[in-house]
């Protein structure tokens, strides 16, 4: 009995160390030879694999920046300068410092803003929905609310605000990789710059309707009446389409445009001190349609 | 032995409540919306201008490409407004607004009764009239019908289908017009039969019509090669594949036209308008629309004008009941619901359902169980749990494709069949346009 159990042992160890030794020549003969600075850059990466960068994953990623001449045009959405930064260091480079991201949901159409005006009973997707016809509201090109992005985001970033039925983002956990704005089949959102101390301005609307159509399906949509622009004193907001785009890379956050709007379809976010009381004869009519609606 | 093609296919309640309410002609409107894109392909363009004074008949819209249709005015009046309005879905669509006045034809237009069989006409002039005539397929699709009575010249048709099942639930405009004007179809189909250069010609009506069967067969006596062939009730039935296949017993292959296995459909719809346009020289201005539900007082069946606001046709059948949710346009199993009431008719309209909630609403959804039943009730042979479940992991379009995707027809059986109420279609169909997307955009071998 011991006999045979010391035999297979013995066997199994013999060829165990044949097959070792077969095994090593094979490794040595057919080795791949990798840089091995793509396993400290890969150890440094966040590890999320999302995609959002541009590279299939994070492992893509390294190798792309090791063989590329220098990190410039090369950024980690989910890791952020400080993660560039170590790349940078492990590859002996200077990061250049890129401003922090963000995804901007532009639509504003809660329920107090945008009446529904029929039951969507289908399957909960904007996807669907949005193959089957323009939405459950009047306006045809705001947030579904089906979450999409949500099921997209990898980090728990996004959400559907049941109380108003439009998708939400937490700043602090989104890193702009881009999966959302992929997912939304309407092209609602938009990764913008956090701004300085995440203080930033948004047309939060993408309605490309005239003024008066606009206006009926919802209280803070964009009517293209270019005010804004007007009273943009860096030529950073643009008219097109009956819809108001701020160019993020001009804007310097003055809110003389959310003053001026007239429907309150510009947003100003993380500013500590309320906006300027602005000019009477246009700020009164902004107020009164909206809590109309909510009222209803 | 009545006939039924062999593969899935389920038995919905056919509900044909509106079967005996005799056609009757719509009320004149006072303002009519007639839209460019009433046919499958390029909507047309709108050749008139504001202030203009049309006449019914004229042609207020010509073909943008090669499958795209001519759009004729179905009113006579002044030309208010050319901009795009929204359809049944919300879209925005070209339209041309014109303002009713009195009811003036155009002179070439023969408006008597009379039935004329006698055609003279040559092929190639009879297909000019049917597409100068805007004939698009009237069953559902719209196809422009000038395009499909013109095949490859590689490719030779044996036989002529006529589609007179109506498998759908609720709609009865066919089983009308079959009943009322059996002749003028048969006279369009032997128009068609002779631009094919076919012998033969089948009409298959399903076995709940007896009249529309009656007065068919009644009518095929006088013409030569028409047969009229009784098909067991099964949806859906009126699909291509599934009528060529159930009168003819040939199959069309996967990613094959009903060309290939030698057969041309056409709905009995289609036969009467190609009739009108041929030998009484009469656009497709008009179409039959049935407006039925049974939350409604009294069913209908209308001969309404193109154009005509659906909100105005369910005001004249009686005005929508307190307890109605849904108006779905073409039927219960594929029709759409629309969301726009004050949306017109376009040419292949061809019912409007009004649903109560209770009727409509969608059963919650549970685990699939792996019964099975889905693979059972698909006509074309795939397996719809399959492919929902490929489809909710997203990007598998390669799997996809491999499964068939692309030959799905959208016709609701799956859905309809499943006891876990899993909505299977809707993500089967946004995966199937990505899939063709993806194969349309290969280069051609």
């Amino acid at each position: 009995m011991t006999g045979t159990i010391l035999f297979t042992i013995a066997c199994l160890v013999v060829l165990g160390l044949l097959f070792s030794v077969v095994l090593y020549f094979v490794a040595q003969k057919f080795k791949v030879e990798e840089d091995p600075r793509i396993e400290i850059v890969e150890s440094i990466m966040p590890g999320a694999n999302c995609g959002g960068c541009g590279h299939a994953g994070c492992h893509a990623f390294a190798e792309a920046v090791v063989k590329a001449p220098s990190v410039e045009g090369f950024f980690c959405p989910v890791g952020g300068n400080a993660t560039m930064a170590k790349v940078a260091a492990a590859l002996g480079q200077e990061a250049v410092e890129k401003e922090p991201m963000v995804a901007v949901v532009r639509c504003n159409g809660s329920f107090g803003n945008r009446a529904k005006t029929n039951q969507y009973d289908g399957y909960a997707s904007c996807k669907v929905m949005s193959a089957l016809y323009t939405g459950d509201t009047a306006c045809k090109y705001g947030c579904l609310g089906l979450g999409d992005c949500v099921s997209a985001c990898k980090f728990g970033a996004i959400k559907v605000n049941p109380e108003k039925g439009i998708a939400e983002v937490d700043e602090n956990k989104c890193t702009s990789c881009g999966a959302c704005v992929k997912a939304c089949p309407k092209g609602v959102i938009e990764i913008r710059p956090k701004g300085k101390n995440g203080r930033r301005v948004c047309v939060s609307c993408v309605n490309k309707d005239k003024g008066a159509v606009t206006r009926k399906a919802c209280s803070v949509g964009c009517i293209g009446c270019g005010k804004c622009a007007k009273a943009c004193p860096f030529e950073a907001i643009t008219v097109e389409n009956n819809v108001a785009y701020i160019d993020f890379t001009k804007c310097k956050s003055c809110r003389k445009c959310v003053a001026e709007c007239p429907t309150g379809a510009i947003n100003a976010v993380n500013f500590p001190t309320p906006l300027p009381p602005k000019p009477a004869p246009a700020a009164t009519p902004a107020p009164a349609p909206q809590n109309e609606t909510e009222n209803k | 032995m009545k006939r039924t093609f062999r593969i899935g296919g389920v038995h919905p309640n056919d509900n044909k409540i509106s079967k005996n309410a005799a056609i009757e002609v719509f009320p004149a409107v006072e303002t009519a919306y007639i839209s460019m894109a009433q046919h499958l392909g390029a909507p047309a363009n709108p050749v008139v201008a504001v202030g203009d004074k049309v006449k019914v008949g004229q042609v207020i819209g010509e073909p943008n490409g090669f499958i795209s249709g001519y759009v004729h005015s179905s009113v006579s009046g002044t030309v208010k407004a050319v901009e795009p309005r929204a359809d049944i879905a919300g879209n925005p669509v070209m339209n041309v607004v014109i303002a009713v006045e009195g009811d003036e034809w155009c002179e070439e237009i023969d408006r008597s009764t009379d039935i004329v069989r006698e055609c003279s006409l040559t092929c190639e002039e009879i297909l000019a009239r049917i597409k100068n005539c805007g004939v698009v397929g009237m069953g559902g699709a719209s196809f422009p019908t000038h395009v499909k009575l013109n095949p490859p010249k590689d490719k030779k048709a044996v036989a002529l289908i006529l589609n007179g099942t109506e498998c759908e639930p609720y709609i009865t405009s066919d089983d009308r017009i079959m009943r009322e004007r059996p002749v003028e179809i048969l006279i369009g189909a032997e128009i068609m039969k002779k631009v094919l250069g076919v012998d033969k010609c089948y009409v298959g009506i399903e076995e709940n019509k007896p009249e529309a069967i009656a007065s068919m067969s009644a009518a095929a006596e006088k013409f030569d090669g028409i047969e009229v062939v009784v098909l067991k009730k099964k949806y859906p039935q009126g699909g291509e594949k599934q009528l060529i296949d159930a009168i003819m017993h040939r199959q069309v292959p996967s990613g094959a036209l009903p060309i290939d296995v030698g057969a041309v459909v056409q709905n009995v719809a289609t036969s009467l308008a190609v009739y009108e346009a041929v030998q009484k020289n009469k656009p497709v201005i008009d179409n039959s629309v049935t407006v039925s539900g049974h939350c409604m007082a009294s069913q209908h069946n209308y001969l309404v004008r193109v154009g005509t606001p659906i909100s105005k046709i369910l005001e004249v059948a009686g005005g929508l009941p307190e307890n109605a949710a849904k108006v779905v346009s073409g039927g219960p199993m594929m029709g759409k619901a629309v969301v726009n009431l004050e949306a017109a008719t376009v040419k292949a309209n061809g019912s409007f359902l009004i649903m109560t909630a209770e009727e409509t609403v969608r059963k919650r959804e549970s685990n699939c169980i792996r019964c099975g039943k889905c693979a059972d009730a698909c006509p074309m042979g795939l397996e719809p749990y399959l492919l929902n479940k490929l489809a909710r992991v997203g990007g598998l379009y390669d799997e996809l494709e491999k499964e068939r995707i692309f030959d799905c027809i959208e016709c609701g059986c799956c859905l309809y069949t499943c006891p876990s109420n899993i909505p299977l279609l809707d993500l089967i169909r946004i995966n199937k346009a990505e899939v063709m997307k993806i194969m349309r955009s290969r280069p051609k071998k």
